[in-house]
């Protein structure tokens, strides 16, 4: 649900990164956060667990440039990956614009990707929105590992409709602006097309 | 069905800025802050101070969609109020219209009972304004916010000039 505020001039959108426990949707956005100009940026949030983990959300405000004197403003939400927070997860995908699924590409987590991406279309679902026609990208995270499933197996498996696909290290940013573009244009164009 | 974007006008900013101000002064607060259930803001009368209001918006909206689950856990269909009490200052968190949450800081300048009081008077007043919003949003087609909107006509190299 896009937010457009005629006094501020600014456009206001939510970007969800979704995906199976431990699979780099935080690391993502601490990136995007570390390699942000401050004057682009807002406070990095992260109710997390003491071991790091994602208990409710991380939350991040990023600026783009203005279009057409609109401000671009976005906002980033991850979603906590493990199993049992899926009332935490549902609740952030309201009033979603984009998802981005960051997959993890070792072979011992391809069923938890599975059922992480069969959750987020439930969980879209009872939000009145249907997969096949959001704004979403699929990243293939953790390229760098030696038990990484080789990318076209990853697409047959992953895939759910022609989404832009792709490859990341995200804890040495290797694919995590691509990503961020590629859903934000992608929001944007819905945007056009409504 | 999904909710429908929000367009505020800069006469709807105005409208609920006047309501605001009022509120943050019968109530003798600190702040008074609107924003939406996805956590956007939407107007504010009074001091942040060093407070951010992004972040502020995006842990209230949190805050209060975490009650809404609770709520629905237990079986009601909600808890409007929420009410944080700190050392110094204390925040007053209420829903507005199913859309908009209005969340008031005061401290020991005000009390609990005199801001309970002025913010639901205040309230009643934003449900109308809020619901004509949300009625001209939904709306969309013929109406001015429409006419007005900046991404009808937006180019693949308006869209690339973003990233430099």
């Amino acid at each position: 649900m896009t937010f457009i505020n005629y006094a501020a001039r600014e456009i206001n959108c939510k970007i969800v990164y979704y995906g199976p426990g431990l699979g780099g949707k935080t690391t993502n956005i601490q990136y995007v956060y570390d390699r942000t100009g401050s004057a682009t940026k807002g406070k990095l949030i992260s109710l997390a667990t003491e071991s790091d983990r994602t208990l409710f959300f991380d939350f991040l405000p990023i600026e783009f440039g203005a279009i057409r004197g609109f401000r671009t403003r976005f906002h980033l939400y991850t979603v906590p990956g493990q199993v049992f927070y899926d009332a935490s997860r549902k609740l952030i995908l309201k009033g979603m614009d984009g998802v981005v699924f960051v997959a993890d590409s070792q072979e011992v987590r391809m069923d938890a990707n599975l059922e992480s991406i069969r959750n987020l279309e439930e969980n879209l679902k009872e939000h009145g929105y249907d997969l096949k026609r959001v704004p979403y990208v699929l990243q293939l995270n953790k390229r760098d590992l030696p038990t990484a499933v080789p990318v076209p197996e990853m697409i047959a498996a992953l895939r759910v409709k022609n989404e832009p696909v792709f490859e990341a290290i995200a804890t040495r940013g290797v694919g995590v602006f691509d990503t961020l573009k590629s859903i934000v244009k992608g929001v944007l164009l819905d945007l056009r097309s409504r | 069905m999904a909710a429908s974007d929000l367009v505020l006008l800069e006469k709807d900013h105005a409208r609920l800025t006047v309501v605001l101000e009022r509120l943050r002064l019968d109530a003798n607060a600190k702040l008074v802050f609107l924003l939406d259930k996805n956590g956007q803001q939407i107007a504010l009368a009074g001091d942040l101070g060093a407070v951010d209001p992004t972040s502020l918006a995006s842990l209230t909206a949190g805050n209060v969609a975490a009650t809404d689950g609770l709520a629905k856990l237990v079986g009601e269909k909600e808890f409007s109020i929420l009410f944080h009490e700190g050392e110094h200052d204390h925040l007053h968190i209420n829903t507005v219209a199913a859309r908009a949450i209005l969340l008031v800081m005061f401290d020991l300048r005000s009390s609990l009972g005199l801001v309970r009081l002025r913010v639901k008077k205040a309230t009643a007043e934003l449900v109308t304004i809020i619901e004509e919003i949300v009625a001209r949003s939904e709306a969309g087609g013929a109406s001015e916010s429409r006419a007005l909107t900046p991404f009808a006509e937006i180019t693949d190299e308006d869209i690339d000039a973003l990233f430099g």
